[in-house]
């Protein structure tokens, strides 16, 4: 009842934004309403969850929709658990777009859709047909691509709405012909028809291919992602939190619930290759976003990261669950449910932190920024939060759910296969690489934007942003130190909904209370809040012992740096050159990095130059060679608009005959 | 109780002891390269004197570059008071794993290479990006390592890899021998030895680590000097609770069984010592550009130990 009048009050405010759009009053007021709203319904599935019991929950079916068919929608604890996953980080949003939507380009078409967008990803969550899931689900596209068109005569935004456009749509046709396997002859399009549904062996692998594409095309898996780092960052940054915090996430849920729920029976193959993409996907991510020089793609880039390690746990526990080692498999999906609500969180904060700068500043450029932190406290203070967070570094959030994957990837050799057992150490290098670098990608995001001196007049003249804008980066920045050094709050929570969907009780070590194991306490044990008092015992003896034992004096000076005591600010460390180890590796192979130094000899007047040339592999191999593949059929098939009435009579005499003998075929 | 006590003695052992650790590699190398060296306790007077410098602070510097020093210390000294050295009977230990551990030692890194960038000189950025550089290729190093010996060991808690050890049931491994040689390698790489970086120079374009806390001065400058040190230390604790963990007490232990850990403890750490200032004196520094083959070897040579594991149960 509660979530139907906050769904219904999302389309009013889209609508009341849309009639009083001239008015500079709407802005605040819709943002604040989507905030409470949001609350309400985080509210409304922590409440559930904490009362449990929903797996008998009966569907509501409402008369809406095409005539013949109703709509059903129902909660169950997997609903509740990314209901309250995905309006939390949303309310943020909302939070800081009560002052942030007013001042963004084109705000009067941001603000109207922003209500609605958050409708349709609570839609999605909500159906329990396949016709309600679909419709909300092409919805949410639908709504967030004129979001990323909101800026039109940005030509960037207009390349990106159209590779979104095509991505969205090939998503939802994948999908669709997905829940049209699993609805079978019959059409039962109904999911709790969907469970009970048998379906071949080809049938079945069909419906996780296409669900994988589908979603996994949403979600920005490698190498469906081309679409995400273009869009992502084309919205406005209120808007990108909301995108890449809170609609990858739905994403995973799409998927949780057609390989969890609706199929009980998916081989361990497909784990193994989930698993294996989400470690491509993790490591290709994390490679692009080392070398970007735009922050939000940046950030960007890292989502895609963030959605492989994901992958990689949700294969994990597919893997498991086929081997029958359920307890394993539930340890997986619960680290994968951890990630999800760290990622929504850290990848939240980041966004908006990236939306301050541009308050402050105006700019994404990394190479552009430089010294905020002095200027902007609290939002510095914040964004090193959400870094260290996103780097997986204790005491913090990110480094449990990481810790947890890591752990069942230590377990997964129990499976006795030999792509199991080969792959997954190659998948755990992968993993690790990956956090590696996501570490060295956030310390060159942060360095770069906040420390050092300014590199640009509007990086010197910053100031903080509103107090609104504040908070809701700072509640966010807490929640990450909370879910980190307590991390049986989470763990709590999860089991809720892991346990009916694995069928097992999990064991009391992963939820124990201070030491967090995967298994059982001899596996290896980890507590943050131990290990942060024992911090913070170590912390205050190392300070009484400096005061005791040393002098405290303290001189400010100009900067040393060897001696050279010019005032050159470009001769500090830039984006690119803070990558430049990175690149001769890594870069060199994977997108083709070439270097070029332009040196004037001595005497001539002109300035040296440096290039750098890089390629996208996955942008020019892939997706061109489809385009030229696309390009190529189109200019053959165009030949057919300029038949004589002769030749078309022709042809569709030779295409009836065609169909005739087919169901002659067929009668026999 | 018992396990707090030790616990506590532990920590101030592994604080206390780190320099003296320093000062006998220095010893050692300058003995090899015949000098007669100063004492081993040269590092403690180091520490001493720099406490009663003055701090200079430059002044496009943050609120970042004054704490991090203290972070650093603390997150190192934390990572040596989880990992067992001489008793496994320690409050602490739970607290972390080895993944922990390293990321633990994650922490400090990345708030040293942010300190070096804070400033916004070139030493500094050099120094950062080259130091994430090459954790980037370690980090993961060490991670399959520990890979490797929880398939062994079916645990990733240091105390129970060393109650494995210590029981028999290994023989002599090929991945173990693997596996220790990767640690070697990416212990040397971490703590900034020759052939990767050389903790003895300054004002290098070689330099990496040194680099990075160019600005440094006064107590800032100790703390980070003794975290570097306890960070060398601890290392030589890992490979010898890891691999060597013979004579370590454990939970049954005596009076008497703290003792004999106690001296095996500091036997093996010494021996370790010397055994890198020959090895450093007998090796020249690389290009940093060596470095990705160099840590991509130890990458790839821990993957075989895990994969190893497999074809050896198969044969």
């Amino acid at each position: 009842m509660i979530i139907g009048s906050a769904l219904g009050a999302f389309v009013a405010l889209g609508f009341l934004a849309i009639l009083f759009n001239g008015r500079h009053w709407i802005h605040s007021l819709t943002y604040g309403a989507c905030a409470a709203l949001c609350v309400i319904l985080a509210g409304d599935g922590l409440w559930h969850m904490v009362m449990g019991g929903h797996e008998a929950a009966p569907a509501i079916v409402l008369p809406i929709g095409i005539p013949w068919l109703k709509a059903h929608f129902r909660l169950d604890s997997l609903s509740t658990f990314f209901l309250m996953a995905i309006n939390s980080p949303a309310a943020l949003a909302s939070l800081f777009g009560i002052a942030y939507g007013g001042h963004v380009p084109e705000a009067r078409r941001v603000t109207p859709l922003f209500p609605l967008f958050l409708f349709a990803m609570n839609g999605v969550l909500l159906a329990d047909d396949a016709f309600v899931f679909l419709v909300s689900w092409e919805f949410m596209s639908l709504s967030s691509w004129l979001l990323v068109l909101s800026d039109h005569t940005n030509a960037e935004a207009r390349r990106a709405g159209l590779v979104y456009l095509v991505m969205a749509v090939f998503g939802t046709f994948c999908l669709l012909a997905a829940f049209g396997l699993l609805a079978g002859h019959a059409g039962a399009y109904g999911f709790a028809a969907m469970r009970t549904a048998h379906l071949g062996p080809w049938a079945g692998g069909l419906v996780v291919a296409l669900a994988l594409l589908g979603a996994g095309s949403k979600a920005g898996m490698v190498p469906l992602h081309a679409w995400l780092p273009l869009a992502h960052p084309a919205a406005p940054s209120h808007v990108s939190a909301l995108m890449s915090g809170v609609m990858t996430k739905v994403a995973i849920y799409g998927l949780i619930r057609i390989l969890f729920d609706l199929r009980s029976d998916v081989g361990w193959g497909w784990g193994f290759f989930i698993m294996v993409m989400g470690a491509l996907t993790a490591v290709l991510g994390v490679l692009y976003a080392l070398f970007q020089r735009d922050l939000k793609t940046l950030l960007a880039y890292s989502t895609v990261e963030n959605v492989g390690i994901i992958l990689i746990a949700l294969g994990l526990a597919v893997a498991f669950r086929d081997h029958g080692a359920a307890t394993l498999s539930a340890v997986a999906l619960l680290a994968a449910l951890y990630h999800v609500i760290n990622h929504s969180l850290f990848k939240t904060l980041l966004f908006l932190g990236s939306g301050a700068i541009l308050t402050a500043t105006g700019e994404r450029r990394l190479d552009r920024l430089g010294g905020l932190l002095n200027r902007m406290p609290v939002t510095g203070l914040t964004f090193l939060v959400g870094a260290a967070a996103i780097s997986a570094l204790p005491p913090l959030n990110g480094f449990v759910s990481e810790w947890l994957i890591f752990q069942s990837l230590f377990h997964a050799p129990t499976i006795p296969h030999w792509a199991m057992r080969f792959g997954v150490p190659v998948v755990g290098v992968a993993m690790a690489l990956a956090a590696a670098f996501a570490g060295t990608c956030f310390v060159r995001a942060f360095g770069i934007v906040f420390l050092g001196r300014p590199r640009s007049p509007e990086a010197r003249h910053a100031a903080e942003v509103p107090f609104v804008m504040q908070a809701a980066m700072a509640i966010p920045a807490v929640a990450c130190l909370c879910l980190g050094v307590f991390p049986v709050m989470a763990t709590s929570g999860i089991a809720t909904v892991v346990e009916p969907l694995a069928k097992v009780q999990l064991p009391t070590a992963l939820l124990g209370w201070p030491w967090l194991s995967p298994i059982s306490p001899t596996d290896g044990s980890y507590s943050a809040t131990m290990l942060l008092l024992t911090f913070i015992g170590l912390m205050l003896t190392t300070v009484i012992a400096l005061r005791l034992f040393g002098t405290r004096r303290v001189r400010p000076a100009p900067a040393w740096d060897c001696g050279h005591q010019e005032d050159i600010v470009n001769a500090q460390y830039s984006a690119d050159s803070f990558s430049q180890p990175l690149r001769r590796v890594f870069g060199s192979v994977v997108f083709n990095a070439q270097e070029r130094v332009d040196m004037p000899t001595p005497g001539d007047l002109r300035p040296a130059r440096f290039e750098l040339r890089m390629t996208d592999p996955i942008w020019d191999g892939l997706y061109m060679g489809i385009l030229r593949v696309v390009n190529a059929i189109a200019d053959r098939v165009n030949r057919l608009q300029f038949l004589t009435v002769r030749r078309y009579l022709f042809l569709m005499f030779t295409t009836l005959v065609v169909l005739l003998l087919i169901v002659a075929i067929r009668q026999q | 109780m018992t396990a707090l006590l030790l616990g506590i003695i532990h920590t101030w052992l592994v604080v206390g002891l780190a320099p003296m650790v320093t000062g006998i590699v220095r010893l050692t190398k300058a003995r090899l390269q015949g000098r007669r060296g100063a004492s081993v306790l040269q590092p403690y007077r180091d520490l001493w004197r720099l406490l009663h410098k003055e701090t200079v602070i430059a002044e496009s510097a943050t609120w970042l570059f004054r704490i991090t020093p203290y972070l650093v210390f603390v997150c190192v000294a934390l990572a040596g008071t989880i990992m067992p050295t001489y008793t496994t009977n320690m409050l602490m230990t739970p607290a972390a794993d080895l993944i922990a551990l390293v990321a633990l030692l994650a922490t400090a890194r990345f708030f040293t290479a942010l300190a070096g960038l804070d400033v916004g000189t070139a030493f500094g950025g050099l120094g950062a990006s080259r130091e994430m550089f090459i954790a980037s290729i370690a980090e993961p190093g060490i991670l399959t390592v520990i890979f490797s010996l929880s398939l062994l060991a079916h645990t990733t808690a240091p105390a129970n890899i060393a109650a494995f050890v210590l029981s028999g049931h290994v023989g002599l491994e090929v991945s173990a021998g693997l596996a220790l040689g990767v640690l070697v390698m990416i212990a040397i790489a971490e703590n900034g030895r020759i052939p990767i970086d050389n903790p003895a120079t300054h004002l290098e374009l070689t330099m990496v680590h040194e680099a990075m806390v160019l600005e440094y001065s006064g107590r800032h400058l100790a703390l980070l000097e003794a975290a570097g040190m306890i960070r060398l230390q601890l290392f030589m604790s890992i490979i010898s609770c890891l691999f060597f963990p013979w004579g370590m007490a454990t939970v049954s232990s005596g009076a008497g069984g703290l003792v004999l850990g106690l001296a095996a403890w500091l036997a093996k750490v010494g021996a370790m010592s010397v055994a890198l200032g020959v090895f450093e004196t007998s090796i020249a520094k690389m290009r940093v550009f060596r470095v990705a083959d160099y840590l991509g070897g130890a990458l790839l040579l821990a993957l075989l130990a895990t994969i190893f594991l497999y074809v050896s149960e198969a044969v």
